[in-house]
Order: C-alpha cells, then structure tokens, then sequence
C-alpha cells in the first residue's frame, strides 16, 4: 500500500510537467474563493478558456482518454487525473465552458452520430471553438427526466419541428450547438416515445432566457423553441429510442458532474475562520462544539479523499472502479451547506452581510447560497440515494405507475 | 497510486473469512452470550494456532513478522464475526504496549507468549466515569508495588497480564506518569467480573493492593506512551468496526428484500433504500479512513495520531448508524433476543467506548490538525 505512481505513471507525469513548463505559469499562491464562480463556473474567463483549451487540444492533452485523431491520446483514465493533478499547480482557465459539451454531449455524438457528423463536430469542440450544452430538463420533468414535452413533429419533407422549452440548461447562453431530448410520439408509454436530436443554438426559433436563481447568480437558463427545423441527419439513434441514447449521455453526466470540491469551503477554512473569532467563552477554536463539528466534516472530507484514492488505484491498475465513488456528490453538497451555515453561525451578527461586506469575503455566505442547487443539481440527493440503493446495493426500483400508461393519460397534477 | 490490499493480503482476508465463518458463527457469539463465560476458549485457541496473535510481532520475538496490513485484514473479520475472543486486548493493546515501551527483555519475554497464544494480556487506564486525564490516574506504581483501581477493563477476568497507567510521585500529574506490567494472577491483584452491555466481551474491575509490577518504559512518559498504543489499537479496532457495519447492512438489505409490507418487499420503499444509502455511504467513508490509517501503520507514518483519529471516529459513526438502523429496518423482529441484530448493536458500543468515546478521540483529531497546519 502506498501513494506513489507507477513507473508508468511516474513517466507519463513528468511528460505533462515539462509541457506545462513550456506552456503555461505556475500558480502563485491560494486561488481566491470567488462566491460567484461557485455556481457561474468560469463565464468570465471564457476567452482564456478557449485560448488554453487549443494550446492542450494540439497536444492531446483535452481528452487524453479519447483516441488519437480526435483529439486525445488514446491514454487511460488515470493519465487524465494526472494530468489534472498537474494542470491545477498552473495559472490557468482549465475548462469550465467545455465540460457538459466534452463531458456528455460529443461522447453521446460520438456513439450516435454518422460519420459526417463526427468529422464535422468533434475536433471543434475539442479544441474549444465550439460549446455544447445539454437540453433534457423540462419545467415538468426534473428527477422524472422522460416526463418530458417538448414535441419534434415529422415533416412531410422528412425534416423535423421542434416546440416546447427546457430548463435548467447550464451554459446554453454561451453555447453553439446543443443535444435536445424530444417526445417524437405521446400515444405510447412515456419513455418509449422519445427521440434525440442535435440542433444549432443560433438558430433563430431558439430563445435563450437566464434563470435569476435564488442566489442571485445566472448559472442556468430556460430556453424555448418555436418552429425550429432540422434535419432527420441531426437525428441521434433510431426514433422512439431517446431514451436509451439519454441514458449514455446521464452514464457520463455522473462521471462529468462528479463529486466537484465543494467551491474550495472545506475544514482548512472553517478552521481559519474559527482561529479569528471570540465566541462567549474564548476562542472559538478552543470551544467544544466547535471542535466536535471540525471533527465530523474532517472525517467525511478525509474519507471521500481517500475513497478516490481507492477509484484510482483501481484505474491505475486497469481495473474497473468499484462503486464507492458515487457517493461523493451527496456527501460534497450538504457538507457545504452544513460547513457554510456553521461558519455563518459563528461569525454572529456579521454572518448576515454577503459579498465584501461580510466576514472572509463573503466566502461561507457564497457558498450557503449555492448549496442548494449544488444539492439538486445533476441529480438530487434524494435520486442520488435512490441510485446507490438500486444500482450499488440491488434494492428495487419504485413502483412506477406510469410505467404502461400512454404519456398523453399520465396525470399531469398542476 | 496502490492505496489497496495486495493480493496476498486479500488472500489471507478470504482465508480468515472461510474460518470464521465456521468456526465464529452467530451462535457462537449466542452460546457466550447465553453462557457463564465472556469468550470462546476453543476459538481463541485455535486463532492463536493459527498464528493470527503474532500476525504484526516481529519473527525475532516469536512472531510471524508479516506487518500491520495483514493485521488489519485479520481484524476486519474478526469485527464481521463479532468473534469472541480476547484479541483485541492482547494483540492490539498488550502487544503494542511492549512494542512500543517495552525493553528487549521484556518484549523477548511476554511477545513469544502473545504469538502462541498462551497468554491473555490487556491494557488499563480508566479509573472512574468521565474523562481519563493525567490528574486523575490514581494508581502508584513504587518501588515495584502498585496500588489503586481500575475500571472497566476489558478482557480484565480471563487476562494473564495487565500494563497499566499508573503514578510514580503523586501530584506531579503526566510528569510523573509511567506504564507498568502486571501479573494478574500473582498476590495483591484483586479481580471482579462486571456486567456489561456486550457479554461477548468481558471486562473486569482490577484492584491493586500492593501487586507486583515492573516498569515499561520511562518514568514522564506514560502518558505519551499510552496515547500512542491507543492510537495504533484504534485503527486495528477501526477495522473491527468496518466489518461489523458491512455486516449490519448486509443483514438489512437481506430482511428488506424478502419482509413484504403493504404487498411489497420493504426495500422498494424509499424511507428504507435512502436509510440503507446512506448506511453505505457512512461505510465506504469509514472504510476509505481506516485504509489510511492502515497505511499509517504500516509504514509508522508521523501522520499517525492523525490517522487514527479519523479511522476511529469515522469508524464509530459508521458501525453505530448501521447496527442501530439495522435494527430499525427489521422493525419490531429486530428488537428481540432471538434475533442476532443486537449483537452487532451492542458490539458497536463496546468498540466505540472502549478505546475512549468519539468525543475525546475528536478533540484530538482536531489537536493534531492544529499543530499539522500551524
């Protein structure tokens, strides 16, 4: 049992590190906690994203997984993390605009698409010229993704009509193309009259509306479409088969959304923050009930560190990762909530400012106004639960009662 | 990265799984529970044959010198088979304790004995409810004679051997603490066996009336010495505790899948998949920290005190969720003797107290991220 990387492994890091070198400046110092970044990703620095985005695209470096001609090295899973351990030493934008395209929706076009479109699409993304954004979420099918409505009508000349809306579309304001899930036929069971599709972001039936979310923050976007044409070649797996193409992109979405850290608010700031602070019997770090909550959230933080040490050790030994990572979004979003509240509690009268006002910057404040979407997004707590009952401990699905109903008799509630 | 067991190690893990799973059953445990005695002295017996005792003992003192990793594989089965045996006391405290303060002689006399088994040996500190601090070590050790009182200790009927905490000069508070080993069975030792929440594991208030007993290590340095073989005892017990929680909830996805409520299996229901989640989540985390104190160990890491804190917490939280949840999923069946969940429940406190309780290991675990950021 041990840390250290194979000889392999061992190689293939110095490799990144010397490009790294010859491409790109070492990060001096903390990166400062930005509340807004927490759920905006990096929007602002798109122009930077894009630009390092070629630099390692050139390199193969952007999907290192992924075959060589397309963008990556043919390389494992754990050259990937890696080269992400190496590329966070560095000052620069890596990626954020790029993962739900390069994440999900390429991968799915990869596995559905025809040649043309893999020519046309591919290297573009990877390299970041081109932005992809995901449209499955519907105002009346979130966790019940396949409730969706948005109907594509077949045209006589075989093209296809788009109406309806999504929602909850990250990034979709910056974004260029898109993968559309639509119900192609409302008379059979929900899930079995869906389609898939690929459509242009620009095209002029598409109007994109930001989401002011609860926070204040615009990560998201309701989006509608009216009377947008495609092509049946847009058309991604067979007619009435959406749902299994979905369900690919969803397989990378868990791998894509991953456990995230929780916006850099963790014990090593709660600590700090409770090194600075008189509460009514003394510092609060010497304060009992203070220190028993440190030593909760230590565990979790610590345990989940060491449960990716154990997923990679499985890649680094070309086996297949057992289970244990799914549980990494479900204890990442509530410690942050939980940490964020705590913090607020302690810094007192002064927990209620935000932003330059409040105490650290606004850091804890940041971050418990974002808790709750971090909490729901890319799948609730409750699915994700559901998920590792099912999938990981063989428990049985619900009891569905729309199952062999015809989606236009399912009751709709208000 | 190989933060894993190696093959070999899983080799053994299976192997002592296959034992115990027949040698260390449920009615095994039940048979202690309902009998006059805290242990299996033929299972004891036969582990120690095995040479499980002296899994982590160096080959020069009578052991088998593998390492800590095969230790740890050992302890989490015998945590699954709530195995009633004198292990833990013996091989985790009394032989850590030697390992660490014990001179030449002494490791080369009592270490042989622990790897064949023919000795029991615990370790003492408590000497009333609350908090153990350095001011409230009662017992003297002088001029080879110890007096005072401890409590609660565990294995303390059946041992052969004790080392316990014990105050060379009165008032002088941890400067004045040092370790000492003594024969339980010689004149001055005085031995009741207490009632205890779990009966597979025995305890025993100790009396010492001007017992005989030999110093372990230096004067002033009890203290230090008792915090260290905690902190290794704590990671092995962590291990124990994994087990036991896996178990937990293996035996509560069992029942759920095959009790029907309201003309479904009780599992379909999601008060009981979210419960059983994130019984699993609180298991894989408590696994992932107890793995790293593994490491620790094995590799005598400074990052000890550390390690252990968080292996021992996180596997107190997870064993104490599952065993008592594991008793609610089985709902009213689950609350009765003939049912084996309040082994598990019971096993759950012992571990969890016996090292001392979560809160103090916490106020250690932040201690150490202190002086680790500072």
């Amino acid at each position: 049992m041990d840390f250290e990387d194979s000889p392999a492994e061992a190689a293939f890091r110095k490799e990144v590190r010397a490009w790294l070198d010859a491409n790109a400046a070492k990060r001096t110092g903390r990166k400062q906690i930005d509340p807004e970044d927490l759920e905006n990703g990096s929007a602002g620095e798109m122009a930077a994203s894009k630009a390092w985005q070629k630099v390692k695209a050139k390199a193969g470096y952007a999907r290192i997984t992924w075959p060589k001609g397309m963008g990556g090295l043919g390389g494992t899973p754990m050259q990937s993390i890696i080269f992400g351990q190496e590329e966070s030493k560095y000052d620069v934008a890596n990626g954020g605009p790029f993962a739900i395209g390069l994440g999900m929706c390429i991968p799915t076009l990869m596995a559905y698409g025809d040649e043309e479109a893999k020519k046309r699409f591919v290297w573009p993304a990877v390299q970041g010229d081109e932005i992809w954004c995901q449209l499955f979420s519907e105002p009346a099918g979130g966790s019940d993704v396949a409730n969706l409505r948005t109907k594509a009508e077949k045209n006589a000349d075989g093209t296809w009509t788009i109406n309806g809306s999504k929602i909850w579309t990250t990034g979709a304001q910056f974004s260029d193309y898109g993968i559309i899930l639509t119900r192609t036929d409302p008379n059979v069971p929900k899930h079995k009259g869906l389609t898939m599709f690929y459509i242009d972001m620009k095209d002029p039936g598409v109007d994109i509306r930001p989401i002011k979310q609860a926070s204040g923050g615009s990560g998201f976007n309701e989006i509608f479409f009216t009377d947008v044409k495609v092509k049946d070649s847009q058309r991604l797996g067979e007619v009435g088969q959406g749902w299994t193409v979905a369900l690919t992109t969803l397989m990378h979405e868990r791998l894509a959304v991953g456990g995230g850290t929780g916006g850099g608010l963790d014990v090593p700031q709660l600590m700090a923050l409770a090194r600075s602070l008189e509460l009514e019997d003394g510092p609060a770090i010497k304060n009992a009930a203070v220190r028993e909550k440190i030593a909760d959230w230590y565990v979790r933080s610590a345990g989940l560190r060491y449960t990716t040490m154990r997923t990679m050790t499985a890649l680094s030994q070309g086996k297949q990762p057992g289970p244990e990572a799914s549980i990494a979004k479900i204890v990442v979003a509530s410690k942050l909530q939980d940490i964020s509240a705590f913090a607020m509690e302690l810094e007192g009268e002064a927990g209620i400012l935000m932003g330059a006002e409040a105490p650290v910057g606004g850091a804890f404040q940041g971050g418990w106004l974002s808790a709750p979407g971090l909490r729901i997004a890319g799948g609730t707590d409750e699915i994700l639960r559901n998920i590792i009952a099912e999938r990981v401990l063989g428990l049985p699905g619900d009891i569905r009662v729309d199952k062999d109903v015809p989606f236009n008799k399912i009751p709709t509630g208000r | 990265m190989n933060f894993d067991f190696s093959d070999d190690q899983k080799m053994l893990k299976d192997q002592a799984r296959k034992f115990l799973s027949e040698k260390s059953t449920t009615r095994t445990v039940r048979a202690v529970f309902e009998g006059e005695q805290h242990h299996d002295a033929g299972l004891w017996k036969q582990i120690a044959e095995m040479g499980w005792t002296g899994t982590a003992i160096p080959e020069e003192f009578g052991g088998l010198g593998l390492g800590y990793l095969e230790l740890c594989v050992i302890a989490e089965e015998l945590g699954r088979a709530l195995a009633p045996v004198p292990f833990s006391s013996t091989v985790y405290l009394f032989a850590e304790a030697l390992l660490i303060a014990g001179s030449d002689e002494q490791k080369k006399k009592y270490l042989p004995q622990v790897a064949s088994g023919e000795i029991v040996g615990t370790f003492a500190r408590a000497e009333g409810p609350g908090a153990v601090l350095p001011k409230n070590i009662k017992t003297t050790l002088k001029a080879g004679k110890l007096n005072g009182r401890k409590i609660a200790v565990v294995d303390g009927s059946i041992a052969d051997y004790a080392i316990v905490l014990a105050q060379t000069s009165e008032g002088a508070g941890e400067r004045g603490l040092q370790l000492a080993l003594v024969d339980l069975k010689g004149p001055g030792v005085k031995r009741s066996a207490c009632a205890t929440l779990d009966a597979s594991r025995g305890h025993a208030d100790l009396v010492f009336d001007n017992a005989a007993a030999e110093p372990l290590g230096k004067a002033g340095e009890g203290w230090s010495d008792a915090s260290r073989v905690l902190d290794r005892a704590a990671i092995l017990m962590a291990f124990e505790q994994v087990g036991g929680a896996d178990v937990c909830l293996a035996m509560a996805k069992d029942y759920a899948l095959n009790r029907y409520a309201f003309g479904r299996p009780i599992a379909s229901f999601q008060a009981i998949k979210h419960k059983l989640a994130d019984m699993y989540v609180y298991n894989e985390l408590a696994r992932s920290n107890a793995y790293y104190g593994a490491w620790a160990l094995s590799t005598g890491a400074r990052e000890i005190p550390l390690a252990a804190a968080s292996a021992r917490v996180s596997a107190t939280q997870a064993f104490d969720y599952a065993s008592k949840e594991n008793i609610q999923t089985h709902g009213g069946i689950g609350f009765t003797w003939q049912m084996d969940c309040h082994f598990y429940y019971k096993r759950a406190k012992e571990t969890g107290l016996v090292l001392g309780p979560q809160r103090a290991w916490k106020d250690k675990l932040v201690t150490e991220l202190e002086t680790s950021n500072a």
